[in-house]
């Protein structure tokens, strides 16, 4: 049974992830997950210069789901290229590192810095809804997003990978426009914008007033996405949003994931990720399928 | 060493309004720090993170939280029952530094579900022959809680309603007693903990302030819960602590509050 994937060239030993910003650099949960196990580490968004994030607070629960706004606190690539690379290299997992930016500019130094490194793909943060500063203006205008698609791939020494925004009104234009810019592959869905009240405070939960939903409450329109963007591009999708388990997994490769990344679930379930790793091979087994490969986008 | 585990309920006793006593089995006393917290799971998708909850008292084979209901999911967490199966995160957080206390004359001070913490402690401090007194501040004439404390140290109270103790907060019952100590322990509302940051300050005493946010992760990976400090931390590179990693036991002074 075959459980590695390829994307652009970068072999994984299996599609499971972790999404941008519920797994630190791996750190925190090395001590409950064996990060060998996984396919790959996507690291929390990373930035030119360290940024203080939003003030708290920043989380809130919500039904079947949370509400984030952290606001992309981050020490900056020069603290992450010294101390979080070189932690990570220890472990037998491949390396996409998360990019941020609040200039075209800023994306820009973080991947030249990268570059020199032996990081294995680049994930470009155009979709943190809870940045006010631009970073989704990327992620929501066509236009917008394939330039810096290219303008990237131009100095990047990784595969590029564009992470989209579910707050958009078409996602497949949103996909299209990655593609024609240039990008390796897409993820999708970063975290859907949401708003909570305190009734009896009269006040925002969050200092933020929004932040972006994620947890099993947004599957469908994760699932729903990733069908529709892997239907509107040639380059492979990575797929993502409320993912809980094996089976959540499995439905995002049939809507045409060819990887998929652990999110929200981590906080509920710090095992999550490798118990979805088993439990892939489980149904491969089960329904003897030799290729993880075969299931992916098998609803046609 | 940080676990996730199903446990037992051993049992869940309402000790005062709104205020829940829950005992669990787990080996996982063995390894706590006072002032460390645990995630609690209701086990329902619905409410998904876990609810940080202080762990109150470690005994042999198990640990005891008394948490207040503020909502559904602590009210989830109070309908369990006696021999039902829980999962549970911890311990996590730093806790308070008993070292850092020897020699010293310490005060704990607790505030309304700030309480519970401050036992396990109590009892540590006490075992490890450091001089210890506590002065807890309730609502009212409900002093859950108050006859443990007794039975370790010596015991204030100060209620804001003037039914039991002095009327009004802790720092009153300081003063109305004269009691007098170099260490404060504490943990309670922000607004008391502002005041005991003040006061150590003007005191030239050191106060350990235990600090409370909405947490998702509470292993530092989310950074969610941040509060922010005077020094750049090596971990964030930027002036947040992360109060379920680096805390929730902070110097008060190290803190902006």
């Amino acid at each position: 049974m075959n459980m590695t994937v390829n994307i652009a060239g970068v072999e994984f030993k299996n599609p499971v992830t972790t999404a941008s910003g519920t797994f630190g650099s791996g750190m925190e949960y090395s001590e409950f997950v064996d990060l060998n196990k996984l396919g790959a580490v996507t690291t929390k968004g990373v930035a030119s210069v360290p940024w203080p994030g939003n003030p708290v607070p920043r989380v809130t629960e919500v039904y079947g789901g949370m509400l984030n706004a952290i606001g992309l606190q981050n020490p900056g690539i020069d603290v992450f290229i010294e101390r979080d690379i070189p932690f990570l290299k220890k472990f037998d997992t491949k390396i996409i590192v998360n990019v941020c930016g609040k200039t075209v500019e800023e994306y820009l130094d973080v991947v030249e810095k990268l570059a020199n490194t032996s990081v294995d793909m680049l994930e470009i943060n155009v979709s943190c809804p809870n940045v006010k500063e631009g970073a989704i203006a990327f992620g929501q205008d066509a236009a917008c997003l394939e330039d810096i698609t290219s303008r990237i791939k131009r100095i990047a020494r990784q595969p590029v990978i564009m992470k989209l925004s579910p707050n958009v009104t078409r996602i497949a234009d949103m996909a299209r426009a990655a593609e024609a810019g240039g990008a390796d592959a897409i993820s999708l869905i970063n975290t859907i914008t949401g708003m909570k009240i305190d009734i009896e405070r009269r006040k925002f939960v969050l200092a933020n007033k929004t932040g972006g939903m994620s947890g099993p409450a947004i599957k469908p329109i994760a699932v729903r996405m990733v069908y529709e963007a892997s239907h509107a591009v040639k380059i492979p999708v990575i797929g993502m949003g409320g993912i809980s388990n094996a089976e959540d997994a499995i439905e995002f490769m049939m809507a045409g994931a060819s990887m998929i990344a652990v999110g929200a679930a981590n906080f509920v379930n710090p095992h999550a990720t490798s118990e979805i790793v088993d439990g892939i091979e489980q149904y491969l087994i089960k329904h003897n399928i030799k290729d993880v490969s075969e299931i992916v986008g098998c609803v046609d | 060493m940080k676990r996730y585990e199903d446990v037992t309920v051993d049992s869940v006793e309402c000790i005062a309004p709104d205020i829940y006593d829950m005992h669990v089995i787990t080996d996982m006393a063995a390894v706590v720090v006072p002032g460390q917290f645990a995630m609690l799971y209701t086990g329902d998708a619905s409410r998904m993170l876990g609810r940080p909850i202080s762990i109150c008292e470690c005994s042999e084979g198990g640990l005891r939280f008394v948490f207040r209901v503020t909502g559904g999911g602590t009210r989830d967490l109070a309908a369990f029952k006696g021999g039902d199966k829980i999962k549970i995160l911890g311990p996590l957080g730093n806790g308070y530094d008993i070292k850092a206390m020897k020699g010293r004359e310490v005060m704990l001070m607790g505030g309304g579900i700030g309480i519970p913490p401050m036992l396990e402690l109590a009892k540590r401090l006490s075992a490890s022959g450091i001089k210890v007194r506590a002065v807890m501040g309730y609502r009212d004439s409900n002093l859950f809680l108050k006859s443990d404390f007794e039975r370790v140290c010596e015991t204030h109270v100060a209620t804001e309603d003037g039914s039991a103790g002095t009327k009004g907060n802790v720092l009153d019952a300081v003063r109305e007693k004269s009691l007098f100590f170099d260490v404060i322990c504490a943990c309670g509302p922000m607004p008391m903990l502002r005041a005991i940051k003040s006061y150590a300050a003007g005191n030239g005493i050191t106060a350990y302030i235990s600090l409370e946010e909405r947490m998702a992760c509470g292993v530092g990976a989310c950074l969610g819960c941040v509060c922010k400090t005077a020094r750049k931390d090596a971990h964030s590179h930027v002036n947040n602590a992360r109060v379920c990693t680096e805390g929730p036991v902070f110097e008060a002074a190290s803190v902006d509050i």
